[in-house]
């Protein structure tokens, strides 16, 4: 379960959100929905502990995220505007340095499927930044399958996509959260029926 | 332990596929030094005079072009957010990281420094006073460096603002360098010197790591 308890957060003297509270529990997927500018960025990187609030706290399963790092980390996947690859390192070197970094080992044939799951089968040898947008993205996507997480931060994670990629990452969000996993994910474009059932946030833009 | 030298690998092999910006620094470092002979004087007592200031000044000039590649890619693709959700220790990584900047961008300035010690006419004395203190001296650019790279690393255009936040930091260290290269020119003891620069050196080893990685959190918000 992933609690925000009164949370504020202010940028350029602009508050983005004052005292945001707001429970995801797992099982549950929560769609972020907000026009440019409201906050729906600042909001992920808080509740992932990258950034900090001005005011309130994060906890995950009662325990504030500043406590237990490492147990909320080992359970995160978060997925940003930035991919996280390397783009003069292969998709197959990004992916191995990452799980080691995470602390996931993963049998070379599980890679090999994932990376054929995403439709990037023979290009796992080149230079990511030599790939295609959608395909970079896909890089980065393929973790979603490869590390064991509970929860699922997602931030505009169909940018790029075509339509069997926003199709294959709708049916995993559906797959996760009906095995008890936990997502929040923004999006400019509305999530269709494949995502299954999901709650909505709204944030305001405030002036 | 093993996750470090992961990120060891990593980052070694991410300099080697960059083989320009690995050499650039070196050209320009080489190019500055053989403006001095021509621009100041060729004589070679006014080389010897002058040497070993150019070569480190050239060195902290060079390592300014170098440095920003510290962190600045890793900052741009968002691997830096995906080492901070790791749960790894940052001040390690950061160790890590600077420790490889210091092995792909001054061990080639070791191998270059034979050179540019028969260019600018050092004595052989005077050439192992000035390798002692470019061996105690460059990590500490490395790390110092490292803490400014990652207060710059989110504006846009950092660069020069590094280089004007740097240099003055360098000055004690660019003092203490030279008088100790001098004091070897006149067959004079310089413990005292590279003391100095190693005790500022370990000074560096031991906290910087933890402003390095406050630093990157910062640049994060």
């Amino acid at each position: 379960m992933l609690e925000a308890r009164g949370l504020t957060c202010s940028k350029r003297d602009r508050t983005l959100f004052e005292g945001l509270s707001l429970v995801v529990d797992s099982s549950e997927l929560l769609y972020l929905r907000g026009s440019n500018g409201a906050g729906k960025t600042s909001l992920l990187r808080i509740l992932t502990g990258l950034s900090s609030p001005d005011a309130g706290a994060v906890l995950y399963n009662g325990v504030d995220i500043s406590e237990d790092k490492a147990g909320y980390y080992h359970d995160l996947f978060y997925l940003g505007h930035k991919s996280g690859t390397n783009g003069s390192l292969s998709a197959l070197d990004n992916l191995s340095f990452w799980l080691a970094q995470h602390k996931v080992s993963v049998p070379d044939n599980t890679l090999f499927d994932v990376l054929e799951k995403v439709g990037l089968v023979g290009l796992e040898d080149v230079p990511v930044r030599y790939l295609s947008a959608g395909q970079q993205r896909r890089v980065a996507l393929s973790r979603l399958w490869l590390k064991p997480a509970k929860v699922w931060i997602l931030d505009e994670p169909f940018t790029a996509l075509d339509v069997k990629g926003v199709n294959l990452l709708e049916t995993s969000m559906k797959e996760h959260v009906s095995n008890g996993g936990l997502i929040i994910t923004t999006s400019h474009q509305s999530l269709s029926n494949a995502a299954g059932e999901h709650r909505v946030f709204d944030l305001e833009y405030r002036f | 332990m093993s996750l470090y030298k992961g990120i060891f690998k990593r980052d070694m092999h991410i300099a080697f596929k960059q083989k320009a910006e690995l050499v650039q620094p070196l050209m320009f470092l080489t190019m500055v030094v053989t403006l001095f002979p021509l621009g100041v004087s060729p004589s070679p007592d006014t080389l010897q005079r002058i040497g070993p200031g150019v070569i480190w000044i050239a060195a902290i000039l060079s390592s300014l072009m170098a440095m920003e590649r510290l962190f600045r890619d890793d900052f741009q693709d968002g691997s830096l957010e995906q080492y901070m959700l790791s749960g790894m220790a940052l001040p390690a990584v950061s160790a890590v990281k600077v420790t490889v900047h210091w092995l792909v961008s001054f061990v080639p300035l070791f191998l270059l420094s034979p050179l540019l010690a028969m260019f600018l006419n050092l004595t052989v004395d005077m050439y192992i006073a000035l390798v002692l203190t470019l061996l105690l001296g460059t990590p500490l650019l490395s790390l110092i460096g490292a803490i400014a790279v990652g207060l710059t690393v989110g504006l846009q255009k950092g660069g020069v603002l590094l280089a004007l936040l740097l240099i003055p930091v360098f000055i004690p260290l660019l003092i203490f360098a030279t008088s100790a290269v001098d004091s070897a020119a006149l067959q004079l003891p310089y413990h005292a010197q590279l003391a100095i620069i190693a005790a500022m050196l370990l000074l560096a080893a031991a906290l910087a790591p933890f402003a390095i990685a406050y630093s990157l959190k910062v640049s994060q918000n």
